[in-house]
């Protein structure tokens, strides 16, 4: 291999460069190689959500008592609460807390790298079968109820709509404002990404309307993104942009419209009330998953979430408390 | 090996020819390490890739929705996403970069010129998601306010990938202009060309095979880059067309490995799927790759018969 062309001047400090610059030039096969392979490994490390990483399996967790708990970004800030808090009560007690999304969490529940998944939406008929398959018997349990705010930038005109209009917004058939009753302008659709509970529950219960013979999918100019941090950002800089977020968080930098079931329906605005009584339509429960019955910490922990303690602080941050 | 060995006989320290051989060896298996370590990758792309042909009907990976919660499956945006944001970056990193590189190597003077090589350095040394962070906080409201709809677009990922690409093309371009021989130039020089002249007709047309290996690997850094494009193209899986298609949201085939690869159950039809995105991705940068060397090989045989 010719290590050293002439020609060769590497770049200091740049990884790429040196690379470039040494035995790739040499024009071999195998540099060739090991340099796409090393885009892709790289890439592929990338990820920001690994799913295994070592030590965090439930073998590793249970035995020093950490309870490993990942899933919905909904749920995450609710979960650290919830956690910083049995804390308190419990110190020896560890629960580690990952977000990720509902699909990061009930995928880790399949492949058993979890204790508690969080879920911002009921698991699958198909993701229950992986479990099954993985030998993994989901048990679900409701703890919190989350009210989904459908969001406008605040120069926006359009203060309500129902959820047909949404539908057609976010299917693509209609594509302007003015559709909507608001200016004359190009609507931008902004959405989770797809491994969101949120996401899957705003297709349901949104754009097919609660219909499960209902195929339609989001719009595919649909900006997905992979926070709910992303979302509020272009809401709030992009006087077009249209998208949903649990109404947990929800800043004064953006615009909750009020929702209507169907054309002639009171058009209701988002609130613990309004979700408690379920005028609101889009509201919907917060499970955590386990595999199998929760046992020992796992189900002390549990019952701790849903009883009086647990439900103040899921009122505290904004979430609506499970009815009695 | 035989120089090793006389060595060894002539100063008669065994224990120092052991510790010779120790280290020759040592070099050999980090060498083979490598080989190893790439042919394991690609065998591991294979195994979990392969299973999608069997599990997904190829017509439906030639679709155009990518939607895999719904198990729909096309792969033509993402690859669209990718070859879309790689030819804006290059459009403008290529142009821009050797433009740089024939500046540095031909006219800046010597003092400028060590100034601007650190600079770029510097460049290079950017971590991509720094880059990404700032074309979302400041690039994307810049161009929504020069009136895209949002400042997500294939054009913002593109502008930002072209940064990320001009270290490498300029820092390779250059090489090759260096390269050149100086007798070519006294040569244009002695027949009464210009300077321009013997940069256009002499330097370049010498360190042609260099240029496009610049190039080449200018696309192969921006057809891996991950984070960057993941914050700032919008990723919908969108094939824009028309005149507005540079100023509209894409998904590139990196960005969607990683912001799905947490998500999916092993082993279910989702995961194999990603896992054919990665081969392809492999491929793409692998035929690159090759190409580039190839030139380089023929670039040395010349090079050879003029020095």
């Amino acid at each position: 291999m010719a290590a050293c062309d002439p020609r060769a001047r590497p770049i200091a400090g740049f990884l790429g460069g040196s690379f470039f610059g040494g035995s790739f030039l040499g024009g071999s096969f195998l540099a060739c190689l090991l340099l796409a392979a090393f885009l892709l490994a790289g890439l592929l490390a990338c990820g920001p959500r690994g799913e295994t990483q070592p030590g965090t399996g439930p073998e590793a967790g249970t035995s020093d008592r950490a309870i490993q708990n990942k899933g919905s970004d909904t749920l995450v800030n609710l979960a650290l609460a919830w956690a910083e808090a049995y804390r308190r009560i419990r110190p020896d007690v560890t629960i580690a807390i990952t977000g990720g999304g509902t699909g990061t969490g009930i995928a880790a529940l399949i492949n058993n790298t979890v204790d508690i998944a969080n879920a911002s939406r009921r698991m699958k008929e198909s993701e229950i079968a992986q479990a099954r398959a993985n030998g993994i018997e989901p048990t679900e349990r409701a703890v919190a109820v989350d009210a989904l705010a459908v969001i406008v930038n605040p120069g926006n005109p359009v203060s309500q709509m129902t959820i047909g209009q949404l539908s057609d917004l976010f299917t693509g058939r209609i594509t302007n404002w003015e559709g909507v009753g608001g200016r004359d302008a190009p609507v931008v659709l902004v959405s989770r990404e797809i491994n969101s509970g949120t996401h899957v529950y705003f297709l349901e219960e949104v754009i097919r309307g609660g219909d499960k013979e209902n195929k339609s999918l989001f719009a595919s100019q649909t900006l997905l993104m992979p926070s709910s941090v992303g979302i509020t950002s272009e809401i709030g800089r992009n006087p077009n942009a249209i998208g949903y977020d649990g109404l947990g968080y929800v800043t004064e930098h953006e615009k909750v419209l009020a929702v209507a079931r169907r054309d002639g329906d009171p058009y209701i605005l988002p609130s613990v009330a309004t979700a408690t009584d379920g005028s609101y339509p889009l509201s919907r429960d917060l499970f955590m998953y386990t595999a199998g019955a929760p046992q020992g910490e796992i189900a002390a922990y549990l019952d701790w979430v849903v009883g009086g303690d647990g439900q103040d602080i899921v009122r505290k941050l904004g979430f609506v408390p499970l009815p009695n | 090996m035989a120089e090793g060995l006389g060595v060894r006989w002539a100063g008669r320290r065994g224990g120092q020819g052991l510790r010779e051989r120790a280290i020759e060896s040592l070099i050999h298996l980090a060498g083979l390490s490598a080989i190893g370590l790439v042919l394991l990758i690609f065998i591991f792309l294979l195994r979990e890739g392969i299973p999608t042909f069997k599990e997904v009907p190829l017509t439906a990976l030639f679709s155009i929705r990518w939607y895999p919660i719904e198990a729909i499956y096309g792969l033509a945006p993402l690859v669209y996403g990718s070859l879309l944001v790689t030819a804006i970056a290059l459009i403008i990193a290529v142009p821009l970069g050797m433009t740089t590189a024939i500046y540095l190597g031909e006219m800046a003077p010597d003092w400028l010129r060590d100034i601007l090589k650190p600079t770029i350095e510097i460049l290079a040394g950017i971590p991509s998601i720094v880059l990404g962070f700032l074309g979302w906080v400041a690039l994307a409201p810049l161009i929504q306010r020069a009136g895209a709809p949002t400042g997500l677009t294939a054009f913002t990922g593109g502008l930002i990938l072209a940064y990320m690409a001009l270290p490498t093309i300029i820092s390779i371009a250059e090489d090759a202009i260096d390269a050149v021989p100086k007798i070519y130039r006294d040569g244009a020089l002695a027949i009464g060309a210009t300077d321009w002249q013997t940069i256009h007709r002499v330097v370049l047309p010498a360190a042609r095979s260099g240029l496009v290996t610049a190039v080449m690997l200018g696309i192969g850094r921006a057809v891996g880059e991950t984070m960057a494009v993941l914050m700032v193209t919008g990723n919908a899986a969108n094939i824009p067309l028309g005149t507005q298609m540079l100023f509209e949201p894409v998904r590139t085939m990196t960005a969607t490995i990683a912001s799905e690869m947490g998500e999916v159950a092993r082993g279910s039809a989702h995961y194999h799927v990603l896992f054919t995105i990665a081969i392809v991705l492999f491929l793409i940068t692998f035929t690159i790759n090759s190409i580039a060397a190839r030139i380089i090989g023929r670039g040395g045989g010349r090079g050879g018969q003029r020095g």
